[in-house]
């Protein structure tokens, strides 16, 4: 105990003072329980011992690396193999079954899709969008128009190989640069581009400067219906439907990767267009892209 | 005693130790109504809680028969005829509030009840007495086992002492993990040694904790770790029953015959014969004389020691009782004792814990056993098809609560011409509604895409929902999202 004969007792508590005093306020002496104390020394004992148990202090290039050599990356590398394992059961069954028996099995669909989604968004969302939603040049895979194919086996080999990619099995498919390369003169192609925007019922056509809109006249129809059939139906069919070997898009839907309005399709037959997807055969594990297959399918517009 | 201190920097600082010794309090045992009360408490609560978890509760074949069970590993919690699921969680906090609540209104009313009756430290801290003052007798008898008996001895005891401190901290332990897995199971696993590691685990720590807490640390714990103490202050009011040293009466004390002789000469004496048997009864070793202090438990024993020796002497009992400090005042000045339970603040907790009570209940009552959570796509909002319709996609999860399979059929509200699919394809009705089943006590997402031809208006966000119908039972759950178009 303090020595109570230095020290006054506070009158109203009962305490001694520590014999400190500030403008007349005065400190009482409640001294801690030995025990509180010892765990305070014990913890900034340990405060010292943790710099050499565990890494802790920077040096000029590295740093102090701690005696049990535990690291923050080691401990993620074990987290992750952990769930490797644990994914293992299911990949292995996602390896094993077909495509079509993954969606029919509720389970490995749940699952499929889940890792489906996780991979998307690492490797696919950059182009295609978080949700596959897609963007100018960048197909929607949400909906239900397809250049290269939409059942399960096709949306595979899609991302196995890519669009003109350097993959071997490649999808190939090029729309030539029909006015750059003075395959069609101008004419040919406003009148095309009237033509072709006309199978999916666009009809409205910019007049001169300042003047209402127009329509095509049905003799400008015909032109761009004899052009269409000389240069476009080999790749986009008689009728304009498509061809999904060449990944020619239907041009008599309501959907349009680059815009359909005139200006948008006469650039598109003046310039050609190519989009490109990578391969993933190599980048990403089988059982990965059988996944990404199937998540894709079940975003709504497999076929 | 200097009334000025001089300061003049370091000479004048403190020359005694820097902390508090610990003294070592050995609480003698008394008898008496609180005792008994205590007794009762403390086997009916160890009781549940160690017997609790062996308890049976049939919920048919899919499910646990346990009735009381954390089960962490499939997120579910079960307690005798209620399922509690981890988006559920509000009941645990409606039973926090509720528990807040009635330690409010236990306060109001009569103290600290919780701290000296029902608190597990001061429960197992009594037990842990009562296995010392069994062992080694009470503290007068190891007084004189110090000074007469053989080290042998006194080694023997307290050793004894210590294994049954851990024996007991061993069984509080193996309780608890009981509670998160089949009991009889898994005690039969701990007897073979086959159990989880994680299950030794935490009977490891909690054995510890046990011994230290309820064998070492005692009223440390109350006085130095526990925030409730400093809580109490704000809880109390000058109405509250609180064990009350009985001045008016007790003082000026004196030895019994001192006083006896004082008050055959007319002269002032209290009842108080300073036998200090209140200070020896008490396991936080405060002097309740000196009127309420933070280190009180409000336990009663001091009253029960106290009346004892009242009844000895032939004066009569509640020298110290649960009284109020104005109460003892107002004795002072001749005015008669005032006790109000019912008053503001013990009717307003009372009603807050029946209103809290009662939406728990009614909450409880009429939650359905069937529900549909729905997530809209974000990204794409809406895909125009080909034909050029507008199509959505929402995430689905159908919870199902019953402990048998049921399938649910699918329908929206709110979309014209809606047609509506499931990817990956599932059965339909003969209406075209589409069915899935849902396990026992599962869930279950699917992808639904809900597509319309119909013209809709620019930008638009039609309110719709989502319904799922029992087939077989015929409930209904439905969820309200939204149809956005271009």
């Amino acid at each position: 105990m303090a020595d109570t004969q230095k020290h006054e007792v506070d009158a109203v508590t009962g305490v001694t003072t520590t014999g400190h005093e500030w403008d007349g306020i005065r400190e009482l002496n409640n001294p801690l329980p030995r025990w509180w104390l010892w765990v305070f020394y014990l913890c900034i004992a340990w405060s010292v011992l943790y710099w050499f148990a565990y890494p802790a202090w920077p040096l000029v290039s590295d740093y102090t690396s701690g005696l049990l050599g535990w690291k923050s990356r080691d401990a993620v590398q074990t987290d992750l193999a952990a769930l490797r394992s644990q994914r293992a059961v299911f990949a292995e069954k996602l390896d094993a079954a077909s495509l079509e028996q993954i969606e029919a099995n509720p389970e490995l669909l749940a699952f499929a899709r889940a890792q489906g989604r996780a991979a998307f968004g690492d490797n696919c969302a950059p182009c295609h969008g978080a949700g596959g939603g897609g963007g100018m040049g960048y197909p929607n895979l949400n909906d239900d128009d397809w250049l290269w194919g939409g059942s399960l086996e096709q949306i595979q080999n899609t991302i196995l190989h890519g669009a003109r990619s350097a993959d071997d099995n490649t999808h190939m498919g090029d729309m030539p640069a029909f006015g750059r390369d003075g395959i069609l003169q101008r004419p040919e192609i406003l009148a095309v581009a009237d033509y072709v925007r006309s199978l999916s019922n666009l009809q409205d056509k910019p007049g001169p400067k300042g003047a209402a809109k127009s329509e095509p006249t049905p003799a400008d129809l015909a032109k761009g219906k004899e052009v269409f059939t000389a240069n476009c139906a080999a790749c986009h069919g008689d009728e304009g439907k498509g061809n999904i070997e060449l990944g020619a898009p239907n041009l008599t839907d309501g959907i349009w990767l680059y815009g359909s309005d005139r200006a948008t399709v006469i650039a598109t037959i003046t310039n050609g267009r190519g989009g490109i997807m990578p391969a993933w055969s190599g980048r990403l594990d089988p059982s990965t892209i059988k996944a990404l297959t199937v998540y894709v399918h079940a975003l709504g517009g497999g076929q | 005693m200097n009334v000025a201190t001089k300061v003049e920097g370091a000479q004048t600082d403190i020359d005694g130790p820097l902390y508090e010794a610990r003294r070592k309090i050995y609480p003698i045992a008394v008898h008496g109504t609180f005792r008994r009360i205590k007794w009762a408490l403390l086997i009916i609560t160890l009781g549940i809680y160690y017997l609790l978890p062996f308890v049976r509760w049939d919920r048919g074949p899919n499910a646990p028969s346990q009735a009381v069970l954390v089960d962490l590993v499939n997120g579910r919690f079960y307690f005798f005829f209620i399922e509690i699921w981890p988006q559920e969680i509000y009941y645990i906090t409606g039973l926090l509030i509720l528990a807040a609540l009635v330690l409010f209104l236990m306060n109001a009313v009569a103290g600290r009840l919780w701290c000296g009756y029902l608190c597990p430290q001061t429960v197992w801290t009594d037990l842990f007495q009562a296995i010392e003052r069994m062992v080694e007798g009470d503290p007068r008898q190891r007084r004189e086992k110090e000074k007469h008996a053989s080290r042998t001895q006194r080694a023997f005891e307290a050793a004894a002492k210590h294994f049954l401190w851990i024996m007991v901290a061993w069984w509080t332990g193996g309780a608890w993990v009981l509670y998160f897995a089949d009991a009889p199971t898994l005690a039969m696993q701990l007897l073979k040694g086959e159990a989880p590691l994680v299950a030794y685990l935490w009977i490891g720590i909690l054995t510890l904790t046990t011994y230290a807490l309820a064998g070492h640390m005692r009223e440390q714990v109350c006085t130095y770790m526990c925030p409730w103490p400093r809580i109490q202050a704000a809880l109390t009011d000058e109405y509250a029953l609180n064990v009350t040293y009985r001045y008016d009466r007790g003082e000026p004390r004196g030895s019994l015959k001192k006083t006896e002789a004082l008050k055959l000469e007319g002269l002032p004496a209290g009842d108080c014969v300073d036998c200090h048997q209140c200070v020896a009864a008490c396991p936080t070793g405060v002097d309740i004389r000196d009127g309420s202090q933070l280190s009180c438990v409000q336990c009663g024993l001091c009253i029960d020691a106290c009346d004892s020796i009242m009844k000895k002497i032939g004066r009569p009992t509640g020298l110290i009782a649960y009284d109020t400090e104005m109460n003892v005042e107002r004795r002072q000045q001749g005015l008669p004792p005032v006790t109000k339970i019912l008053r503001a603040r013990t009717v307003l907790y009372a009603a807050l814990i029946v209103i809290v009570g009662g939406i728990m209940v009614a909450a409880l009552a009429t939650r359905g056993s069937e529900s549909v959570s729905v997530l809209h796509d974000r990204n794409p909002l809406f895909v125009q098809l080909s034909d050029g319709s507008i199509r959505n996609a929402y995430t689905l999860r159908l919870v199902n609560k019953q402990s048998m399979p049921r399938s649910f059929a699918i329908s929206v509200e709110g979309v014209p011409e809606a047609r509506l699919e499931i990817a990956g394809g599932v059965s339909t009705l003969e209406d075209g509604r589409p069915v899935v089943e849902v396990g026992p006590d599962q869930t279950y997402e699917l992808r639904a895409l809900v597509s319309t031809a119909a013209k809709l208006p620019a930008n638009a966000s039609l309110n719709m929902s989502f319904q799922i119908t029992d087939i077989a039972g015929g409930e209904t759950s439905t969820t309200p999202d939204h149809f956005k178009g271009p």
